[in-house]
């Protein structure tokens, strides 16, 4: 009896492991389903969060077939995942690289599979650019660009100079580098627009706060505050009453990311204008995988869409925002 | 009057202050603002008031030849349970509610002191790594508490521990000085503080003499825990939020760091509460320095490195003789067997 129900067992899997690899061998499958393998960081932020909750409900929508795997913020569980994608035989691969580096041989495994690989979010840092198809992500640049112009339209007109302070984002991590240099690129055309303070925050808000403070201490006066990230700027705009000044009008202030709370103080008026990063990159991504399965081309850096948010938009878009 | 021990620590934190003064010249200027005092020195004061709390138990951990690494993480786990039960509670602003918060934080900190000290006291694991374990699973934990996202609170009296002020002094301060002040008179009024060194300094010698080392080991860092958790309520008040990730990152070197630079030995049997509480208020007003001065976040890190092994420099002994040997006109030349005498004799003293 036992051996009965071993073997029933056995043929049972055997039955399914076919049909799995059926369904991954005609693309598509035989219910014409596009198999989606999506392999994420982890749930650090409230942002990343947003990013799988989108994917997962866009997988729906378009009626892909969603294998996900959270790497708990490992590498080596990402590349685990990868190869068992591999295995599976699915149609496209999609992952937010955890690090930029050591990539090459999984992908490599990925490219002899013929399996088409879209990256999230995150860039590796590889020379061979054939390992992947696209790269689907924001432009960090882009949103610092966005921030200084709304800032030199903001004082278009206007004489004097503008006192800038800036928390910039973790020393070194890609989203501060750029944000700073867009930023820097926008205002550098108009010389009234003066950076005074620059220092890091760690895109925590309490290290935006504390940051803040000494600001207020060493520059007499600050019309903008630039922040690389919301949660500083909320830390800052704590520092900024506690100074006696009101957040928004003493002291402008623009932000990067757009998550709830930032939008609850735009609302409350103490935060001026916020450039989205946007995690809801679900739809794109399934357009993109449809379209890489069946073997179009497609441009090999695709931007999110995001957009700009300012005081009057905000209560309004204040109930739909997700993260 | 450089021979009392507490002489170093306050000159370097005196020149830090007057440099800053140079690049500022409002730096020692306290005004009254919103009804509260509102300055930098201030600002050093309540930001550096979490710091000195966990340096103060690590300071007595130390002095028993341990060290608690956890402490950082213990800050992210009190943060995180008062945010937690203030913010799922149907009234956040009460009173009783953040009472309850501030005493769910400790009673947990109290448990994880307890596993510390047990795991050093009665199993006789090593310190570091006894307490490497909660460093490392306890960001988990916290992060677990707030599900990995930020949580934000809005409470008026939770807000008062760490971002409030009381007589216009900020309320920070004002707990930690109880703290440090009660601490002080708990270990130096009584016997406590000599046995604390003495199980550090010598432990086979303090069991010889019957000292109970068990009860003192678990007591110290279930000690560092408490003063660990209300450095969390402090950090996570001040913000009005929770981050598991973030809150008292790197916390524990700092702590360690301003232990050190106070006068302690990490070998153990030594320990002042004076030159903890100085050697704080050092790193945070370096820190405050560095956003005040301007100096670029790139080199932030280098800059603290030189100013750190300057302060350590200045502190030890060893060092300054070997500059004043090397300045003839401010010493009287000896005959070199003289000169060693005189060193053995220092050394012995």
């Amino acid at each position: 009896m036992p051996k009965k129900v071993v073997s029933a067992v056995a043929a049972g899997l055997l039955a399914a492991s076919f049909l799995t690899a059926c369904s991954a061998d005609s693309t598509g499958g035989g219910d014409g389903r596009l198999v989606l393998g999506f392999a994420q960081v982890g749930a650090e932020s409230g942002w990343r969060t947003a990013n799988t909750k989108s994917v997962r409900e866009s997988a729906e929508e378009a009626k892909v077939t969603l294998k996900f795997s959270d790497a708990q913020q490992k590498q080596e569980n990402q590349i685990k995942a990868i190869r068992s994608f591999i295995q599976q035989r699915v149609d496209v691969i999609a992952f937010s690289p955890v690090v930029e580096s050591g990539w090459d041989t999984v992908l490599k495994e990925a490219k002899n599979a013929k399996i088409p690989v879209v990256l999230t979010d995150r860039a590796i840092d590889s020379k061979d650019t054939s390992l992947y198809t696209t790269f689907l992500g924001s432009d960090f640049v882009e949103e610092g660009k966005k921030a200084g112009d709304w800032l030199t339209k903001e004082y278009e007109g206007k004489d004097g100079t503008v006192n800038i302070v800036e928390l910039q984002g973790t020393t070194g991590s890609a989203p501060a580098n750029d944000r700073r240099a867009g930023f820097a690129q926008a205002v550098k055309g108009d010389p009234k627009f003066k950076v005074v303070a620059s220092q890091t925050g760690d895109f925590t808000r309490a290290k935006g706060k504390e940051v803040m403070q000494a600001f207020l201490k060493s520059q007499p006066d600050i019309d903008v505050l630039y922040a690389h990230n919301d949660d500083m700027a909320l830390g800052a705009i704590q520092a900024i009453e506690e100074a006696g000044k009101k957040p928004g009008t003493d002291i402008k202030i623009i932000s990067v990311d757009g998550i709830k709370d930032a939008f609850q103080a735009m609302a409350d008026g103490k935060i001026n204008v916020v450039v989205e990063c946007n995690p809801l990159l679900g739809d794109q991504l399934m357009d993109l995988a449809k379209k890489v399965s069946k073997g179009e081309s497609v441009p090999a850096r695709v931007k999110v869409d995001e957009g700009v948010f300012t005081q009057e938009q905000a209560a309004a878009a204040l109930p739909d925002r997700k993260y | 009057m450089t021979k009392h021990r507490l002489f170093w620590p306050a000159a370097v934190l005196l020149a830090l202050l007057l440099a800053n003064v140079a690049f500022n010249h409002d730096f020692f200027a306290i005004r009254v603002k919103e009804g509260h005092l509102y300055g930098s020195l201030i600002d050093i004061l309540q930001f550096g008031a979490p710091l000195v709390l966990v340096a103060l138990g690590m300071s007595l951990v130390i002095a028993t030849r341990g060290i608690d690494l956890s402490v950082g993480s213990t800050v992210a786990i009190s943060g995180a349970l008062a945010c937690e039960h203030i913010a799922t509670s149907a009234s956040p602003a009460a009173l009783s509610t953040v009472l309850e918060a501030v005493g769910i934080s400790l009673v947990v900190a109290l448990v994880l002191g307890l596993i510390n000290g047990l795991l050093v006291a009665r199993l006789d694991v090593q310190p570091i790594i006894a307490t490497l374990m909660l460093m490392v699973a306890g960001r988990g934990v916290a992060q677990l508490i707030t599900d990995g996202q930020i949580l934000t609170v809005s409470s008026a009296p939770y807000k008062l521990i760490g971002g409030g002020y009381w007589l216009t002094i900020p309320f920070a301060v004002i707990l930690a000085a109880v703290l440090v002040a009660l601490t002080g008179l708990l270990t130096r009024r009584t016997a406590l503080g000599l046995l604390i060194e003495s199980v550090g300094g010598n432990p086979t010698a303090s069991r010889l003499v019957g000292i109970r080392a068990t009860g003192l080991l678990t007591l110290v860092y279930v000690f560092s825990a408490l003063c660990a958790a209300v450095a969390g309520l402090m950090i996570s008040s001040n913000v009005s939020s929770a981050d598991g990730n973030n809150a008292g990152l790197w916390i524990e070197l700092d702590a360690i760091l301003a232990v050190v630079i106070g006068g302690g030995a990490l070998t153990g049997g030594r320990f002042s509460l004076g030159g903890t509480v100085l050697g704080a208020l050092i790193i945070q007003t370096l820190t405050t320095s560095v956003y005040s001065m301007g100096i670029p976040p790139e080199t932030t890190l280098v800059f603290k490195a030189l100013v750190v092994i300057a302060v350590c420099l200045v502190q030890s002994s060893a060092f300054r003789a070997k500059v004043n040997l090397r300045r003839p006109s401010s010493r009287p030349p000896l005959n070199p067997g003289r000169a060693r005498n005189v060193e053995k004799h220092e050394v012995g003293a």
